[in-house]
């Protein structure tokens, strides 16, 4: 995040001032259009603070921070996948719950449920595998409606292990006595995560990669007509968002100490996910982080009500789908110009000094 | 015997299957959307059934007008097709505009939303759609084969919609447009056709049929605000639907009765099973014949 300020010095498209032998208007290509060193700056302190926080705040407010992250995670996942691959799921809730029952697996054989975390998360991205050969080959509704019959399956045959509890559910073993110790532990290994994945998104954004995951954004059929590879960028994403939900799960069973299947493979978390990324504005990095906030501010001061909150959401985020498909960062963004995350290029007239008032900015698809 | 007894118990089942899946396939063969508050909504509809019935037969209505408790009924199905009608023109049209991804999202919201308010304004309970001594009213046919009358209903129903249908399609002025529009857009547009309206006319009956479902799944079973979820409806729906193979209605009957005999079988290895040998026979098709049983053409 905070190498974004550097200038590549380009002088317009060689062929062209190769054939017509009038060199094109020089041009500057950076990444954002001021300096956001101060972006990273200000990243690393906020992680540095979050990191040192169990010790300034009672457990109650790490415990809810632990809720914020795992859904910041899963809606960053979600964002990755239906805003930049095109690939709209509602199943995603099967890699949530196959990452908490491989954690649990792994901790009734004696593996400690943290250091199961990673490898639980590496299992269910092999899992991905399968899953996408079988839905790799399905476009919008029925990719949509069969993921979802995955993750159901996925929950039918967890449900008939008795030794993992069956339909009734069971506790994670292996965690650490000290009620004090566990509550730190589970928030540093959520904090973990969601900083990794976030820097992965980034790091896939701006990567060559994160160049054709930005065209299939606006225009899948453009981007496969000009040669991108995007069948091959869309499994990738799959199977990072396998992982990336997986280890939602993994923190999900930690941070609950008890797992049954009709709530790890609900259905509910995809909602969720949605409403979230909908809400914060989807295809942005930003966005999601945006619609978490939004999303805990409403459920914690409206939880009393019952699920008026997510009725509330559910209409919000519909109505935003129809009317403003960039969300509240697509809003916020095109008043103040501000990315937080510099993904994009800009191209500037080489000439010192000068600043375009509009940068390049990218056309959305609707 | 048990195995002819669970062919014959899964092929009754298969006729709601069935019934489930044609509103789907109708609006996803026309509008290219699948719409993901399918199950919701037949939830709904039996919900909206028993407000009917209880306002049809409170004392001072009941004094000045006799309603006999089937007409309440079937007033539910020219509701639900006018509630079609008007949210095809209003909230499916306005995202179907914004493309394909949109109206999965708009759909899945709405689904989100219908179960949240149910019970947000109805209660969790469990409720029933009363047909008196119907319910348990059967014949035998053997020793071992017992059939009640009420699947067998909703098969002949089941049947009655789709060969009605079909009609509809094939010989009325609205069904030739609807299938005009189906198959070439742009082109019928150019011929003058409003498409929004046909869509419309489309969605109207789809949501008609999603209403017979709910009345039937209401008289078959107990139903709650989250049974669209939690029962799996819109997956069964759209199982029957690609089990069959997509564009066809006949396929669609026949995927309703593959999947009901599927999941009766299923039940006969194993309580748990039931559902279970249902999805996977739909995983198999997915993976070895996509474009359905009934198809020969490629799939979408």
């Amino acid at each position: 995040m905070s190498s974004a300020g550097q200038r590549t010095e380009a002088s317009g498209p060689a062929g062209m001032t190769g054939t017509t032998g009038t060199p094109a208007a020089p041009l500057r290509v950076t990444r954002s259009r001021r300096s956001t060193l101060w972006v990273g700056v200000v990243a690393i302190a906020v992680v540095a603070v979050l990191s040192y926080l169990p010790y300034l705040v009672h457990s109650g407010t790490t415990n809810l921070l632990v809720n914020f992250f795992i859904l910041l995670t899963m809606a960053s996942m979600w964002n990755l996948l239906a805003g930049y691959a095109g690939l709209v799921s509602v199943g995603q809730q099967a890699f949530v719950g196959l990452g908490a029952y491989f954690v649990l697996i792994l901790a009734s054989h004696g593996t400690n449920p943290f250091v199961a975390i990673p490898v639980a998360t590496i299992i269910c991205a092999v899992a991905g595998v399968p899953i996408w050969w079988l839905v790799s080959r399905l476009r919008s509704g029925y990719f949509a409606i069969t993921m979802w019959v995955i993750a159901s399956v996925c929950e039918l045959i967890i449900s008939q292990f008795s030794s993992l509890g069956g339909g009734t559910g069971t506790a994670l073993p292996g965690l650490p006595v000290n009620p004090t110790l566990l509550i730190a532990y589970t928030y540093w290994a959520t904090l973990a995560v969601t900083v990794a994945v976030l820097a992965v998104i980034y790091v896939i954004l701006r990567s060559p990669l994160g160049l054709v995951l930005t065209a299939v954004r606006d225009d899948e059929t453009g981007a496969r007509s000009v040669g991108a590879r995007v069948s091959r960028a869309q499994r990738f994403v799959f199977l990072v968002a396998a992982a990336g939900c997986g280890a939602a799960g993994t923190l999900y069973i930690i941070s609950q100490q008890f797992v049954v299947p009709t709530a790890a493979f609900s259905v509910q978390w995809s909602a969720e996910m949605i409403f979230i990324t909908i809400i914060g504005g989807i295809g942005t990095i930003e966005g999601p982080i945006l619609g978490t906030i939004v999303f805990f501010v409403l459920q914690q001061t409206l939880s009393q009500y019952g699920t008026w909150y997510f009725i509330v959401l559910g209409l919000v985020a519909m109505a935003i789908a129809i009317w403003a498909p960039r969300g509240l960062w697509g809003l916020i963004s095109d008043r103040l110009g501000v990315r937080l995350f510099p993904v994009g290029y800009w191209l500037w007239p080489a000439a010192e000094g000068v600043r375009p008032r509009r940068g390049l900015t990218l056309p959305r698809r609707g | 015997m048990n195995w002819v007894n669970a062919i014959i118990q899964g092929l009754l089942l298969g006729g709601l299957y069935a019934l489930f899946a044609c509103g789907l396939s109708l609006m996803f063969g026309v509008m290219k959307v699948i719409n993901l508050a399918h199950g919701d909504l037949a939830v709904v509809a039996a919900y909206v059934a028993l407000g009917l019935v209880a306002v049809t037969h409170t004392n001072t209505v009941s004094a000045v007008l006799h309603v006999p408790i089937g007409v309440s009924y079937a007033l539910v199905v020219p509701i639900f097709a006018l509630i079609g009608y008007v949210v095809q023109r209003t909230l499916l049209q306005a995202s179907l505009n914004r493309g394909v991804l949109t109206t999965l999202l708009v759909t899945f919201g709405l689904s989100v939303v219908i179960e949240n308010g149910l019970q947000q304004f109805l209660s969790a309970n469990s409720h029933s759609l009363s047909i008196g001594s119907l319910v348990s009213d059967s014949f035998s046919v053997g020793s071992q084969i017992t059939i009640a009358y009420l699947d067998l209903a909703i098969l002949v129903v089941a049947v009655i919609v789709l060969l009605g249908l079909q009609y509809f399609l094939s010989s009325s002025k609205n069904g030739r447009l609807i299938r005009a529009v189906a198959d070439d857009r742009e082109a019928a547009q150019l011929a003058g056709v409003d498409y929004r309206h046909v869509f419309g006319i489309a969605a109207a009956i789809a949501f008609g049929t999603v209403a017979l479902a709910g009345l039937a799944y209401g008289m078959y079973t107990q139903f709650t605000p989250t049974t669209g979820t939690d029962q799996l409806l819109l997956l069964f729906a759209f199982e029957a639907v690609v089990i069959g193979g997509l564009g066809s209605l006949w396929g669609t009957l026949a995927g309703g009765i593959l999947l009901g005999v599927a999941q009766q079988i299923g039940a006969q290895i194993g309580s748990q099973d039931q559902f279970l040998v249902g999805q996977l026979l739909f995983l198999l098709v997915l993976v070895v014949r996509p474009q359905g049983i009934t198809s020969r053409r490629e799939a979408a």
